[in-house]
Order: C-alpha cells, then structure tokens, then sequence
C-alpha cells in the first residue's frame, strides 16, 4: 500500500466508531452530508486523529475539511 | 430604457426564489416540537413572577426551591448591596448611555475595578458589561493573526466566540486532560505567540480543572494563561479567589476572567492581570470599546459584594458542607452523579435521554424545586443532565426538602428503583 492508502485505511478505521448508520465509506463521502455529524461527534472524532497520527488539525482547518479525502490529505500533508 | 433581458421579463408578480434563512434550523425545530407534543413543559421558558430569597421564587404560582442559580454566595438580597445599589441609582442615574472608553466610566466603575484589583491582590482590572463580552474581548483581542489559542475541548460558548471573532488559529485538547494539553502544544511552532485558555470549574459536570499540573506545562511551552474562574470565584481558595488559588498557582496565571452574575450576584464580567500592558486593551478590545458600559447601580453592588466576598469564610465553610450532603443523599438514593466527588458547588444529575431528562425535570418542578436540565451542544456529545447549583443561603433543612423531592420524582418517573 502506499501511504497514502495506508492513511486512507487508518482515517477509516477511526471513522468506524462514529459511523452509526454504518455508511459506505469513501474519497468523496461528506461528513455533515453523508455520515450526518453534529458538531461534537467531529469535535470527538478529530481529537481521535490528532492522537492517533501525533499531529495538530487546528479548528480553521477543520472548516475546510468536508470529504474523507480532503481529511486524509490533511493528515499527509500535516505528517510531512 | 429597453428591457431586453430574460431575466427582466420575469412577470412581476412571481416572488425571487431565494432560501429560507430558518432552513438550517430544520431539524432542532421538528426535535423541539415533538418533545413539547408530549405536554411537557418547556424548561426553556420559566418565568420568575416572584422572587423571595436567593433560594425561593414563586414559579406558576408555586413556591418553589431554587437550585438552579448561579447564585453561590447568596449575595442578591444581601442589604448593604441593595442599599449601595440604590443609593448610586438615585445619585448616578439609571443609566450611563455611552461606552467605558467615552463617557461611560463614572468613579463607581473605577471603585469596582479598585475592588477587584484588592480581591485578587493584582494590579490591573477591567470592567466589562458582562462575563461573556469579557472573554469574547480578552480571547479575541489577545491573539491575532498567527499565533494560538489552545483551549480545553469543553470550553464555554464565550469562549469558543472568542476564538471566532479573533484570527487564530484554533487548537482544542481532550477535556482536561494534561498530556493531551502537553501533547498539542508540542506539535505547534515554537517562535508563535500562545493564549492556553483553560477555567477553573467546568460549569455542566461540575468538574475542577488540575490547574497545578496545566498551568505549568503551558508555561514550559512560553504560552500565556488565561483562567475563566466564573464558577469558582467566592469559595475556592482561602481568598475566594477560585481553583487557581486553592492549586497554588494563581501567581503563574497571567489573565483571570470572571464574571459579577454568579457568586457576586449582579451582572458584569472582568479581567484581572499583573501585566503591565492590561489597560492598553482598553483601547483594541472591542467587546469593551463598543458597547455601553454598565449603570452605576450595578457597579455600586458589586463593588459592595465583591468586598464582603473577601470576609465570607463561614459562607464559603457553609456551601462546601451542602455541596457534600446534597452529592452524598442523591448517590445514596441511587442517582448517577457527574463526578465521584462534589468538586464544587455544582452537581450534575446524569440521565440516559433527553425525554427522561425533561420528565424528570418537570416532576421536580411540579414538586416545587427549579433545576437546570441541560442537553449537548451545551453538555458533551449525548450527555443529558439536570444540573444543581448550590447556594450558601440555602439550609441544611432545605437541603433534606431537596432529597425528598428527587427521591419522590425519581421514584414517580422510574429515574431510580420504586
């Protein structure tokens, strides 16, 4: 795999716990649309990605985020 | 003039296709109107049509229990601050009518921030018009472009609308949680300026924040501290002055913010500090520059409140021990409590929804006792409580009242064990 996907992998494994309606995870999938998080669920579910990559997302760049892949090219980007 | 375009020729009559701006509020407004379809009361419109005591209103007709106040000292009806407040209403005015940077500053709001300056031993202090416009000001003017405000993931709305009307970037750690605290304050880049906002007493749970342990790692990490003491000021500490103090580090904390609505028993928020610079943010704060200033009445009681507060050991001695009888009785009647231990005044009752959480709320107050029921965003993520606040006024005999109410209510809705 390469990192990339290995992130990919990650970013769904900690995602899982969250995913209640238990929703086709890919690139594009939103997650106020499509996995319908409210505010704490991203709130708790960014703190698990920060523990688990040793990283910082600060909350300005969580506005941005809004697809899986934008969130997995984050992590990358903040792993570089 | 030619109207040749399709737009132009539009009949008239035909309204612009624009969206509802209520939209978003869609789903919070068809979750509010099934919960009040099952003829519960709306806990979010109690009206006081009279008010007794620091501990006694009448609700609906009813007398009722207060136990949802913020008023921990009992201060309200305290006469030598009603006596301050009137006297300065009749020489000062209902009002000021202006800003405290233009014609809003009186010698009772120097007075005010003279007693703060003595209750704190500090040697700046400003006053706001409220504890959420001295937070909203203090966090948003303080860091700007570039640098960092690391807060606690539970912080209080104010704030959070800190951190939006500024231009930092925003860090949020876990819930108290030092190591996570430690954690993000490595990753972020050394030279940038940091503002670790943390609170004394966390005001849904009830919970202290391990400041002893806190305030130094930001320290390591050259950030400055500001500490929201709102819930802790007039009984932690042996000078009231909150959880910094009673952790002995009240000297490491370079802003401490509070508020005159809760223990103090009026309205108005401040900042205290040691920093040389504190009274050029008069200047650059607008939550401070550009709203009016508070009316002298006002002032004149805090003022008066906030000096009696230095002297109120027994009170403080008083409101500890119903603290601890209240959390001992409603554990031993087998209600989930918050936190293990009563770490403050307030206690938080846990229930598993928002539909027993408002039945339980309503028995309580058919039974003559008002608490606060509070639901997430305000609680964290799919935690419903009612929350308690304990007063010093209130007695060892009401207390028991209040045990008997929760055990009745409890039984009445299948909260706890018939």
């Amino acid at each position: 795999m390469t990192d990339r996907a290995t992130t990919f992998a990650s970013v769904e494994a900690l995602i899982e716990p969250f995913n209640a309606k238990g929703v086709e995870l890919g690139e594009s999938t939103t997650f106020a649309g499509d996995l319908e998080w409210d505010s704490l669920t991203v709130m708790d579910f960014v703190a698990s990605i920060e523990d688990e990559f040793d990283i910082v997302i600060t909350m300005n760049q969580q506005a941005e985020i809004e697809t899986v892949g934008q969130l997995v090219d984050a992590v990358e980007e903040s792993k570089a | 003039m030619n109207v040749t375009t399709e737009q132009a020729i539009v009949p008239e009559t035909e309204e612009p296709q624009a969206a509802d701006l209520f939209d978003k509020f869609a789903p919070l407004i068809q979750e509010r109107d099934n919960l009040l379809a099952t003829g519960v009361r709306d806990p979010f419109a109690i009206v006081m049509d009279e008010v007794k005591s620091p501990t006694e209103a009448v609700i609906d007709g009813k007398d009722t229990i207060l136990l949802g106040t913020y008023n921990y000292m009992g201060m309200t009806f305290d006469p030598d601050v009603i006596a301050a407040g009137k006297e300065a209403l009749e020489k000062f005015g209902a009002g000021t009518t202006g800003s405290r940077v233009l014609n809003g500053t009186y010698q009772g709001h120097k007075a005010c921030e003279e007693a703060l300056k003595d209750f704190y031993g500090m040697d700046h202090a400003m006053v706001f018009s409220t504890g959420y416009q001295a937070n909203l000001g203090i966090v948003s003017t303080l860091a700007g472009k570039g640098d960092y405000v690391i807060l606690d993931a539970d912080s209080h709305a104010s704030i959070y609308d800190g951190c939006f009307l500024g231009n930092a970037d925003i860090v949020r750690f876990r819930h108290n949680n030092a190591e996570n605290l430690e954690k993000r304050l490595a990753k972020l880049p050394p030279g940038a300026g940091k503002l670790v906002v943390l609170e004394g007493v966390y005001s849904m749970l009830g919970d202290i924040a391990p400041l002893d342990v806190m305030v130094p790692i930001a320290k390591k990490y050259g950030a400055m501290i500001l500490v929201d003491e709102a819930h802790s000021m007039g009984f932690f500490g042996e000078h009231g002055r909150g959880v910094a103090e009673a952790q002995g580090v009240l000297d490491q904390v370079d802003f401490i913010i509070g508020t005159f609505s809760k223990s103090v028993g009026t309205v108005g928020g401040f900042c205290v500090s040691n920093h040389p610079k504190t009274d050029f943010l008069r200047l650059v704060c607008r939550p401070y520059t550009f709203t009016a200033s508070l009316p002298p009445s006002v002032v004149a009681t805090a003022t008066t409140s906030i000096r009696k507060l230095m002297h109120a050991g027994n009170k403080r001695a008083h409101l500890w021990e119903n603290s601890k009888r209240l959390h001992q009785g409603l554990r031993d009647l087998g209600f989930t409590l918050a936190t293990d231990e009563p770490e403050s005044a307030i206690l938080a009752v846990l229930l598993p929804d928002q539909e027993k959480a408002v039945r339980m709320w309503q028995a309580l107050l058919e039974l003559g006792l008002y608490v606060n029921m509070a639901r997430p965003p305000a609680t964290p993520a799919g935690v419903y409580l009612l929350r308690c606040s304990l007063c010093a006024e209130h007695s060892a005999e009401q207390v028991e009242q209040i045990l008997g109410m929760f055990e009745a209510a409890g039984k009445a809705t299948g909260s706890i064990p018939q």
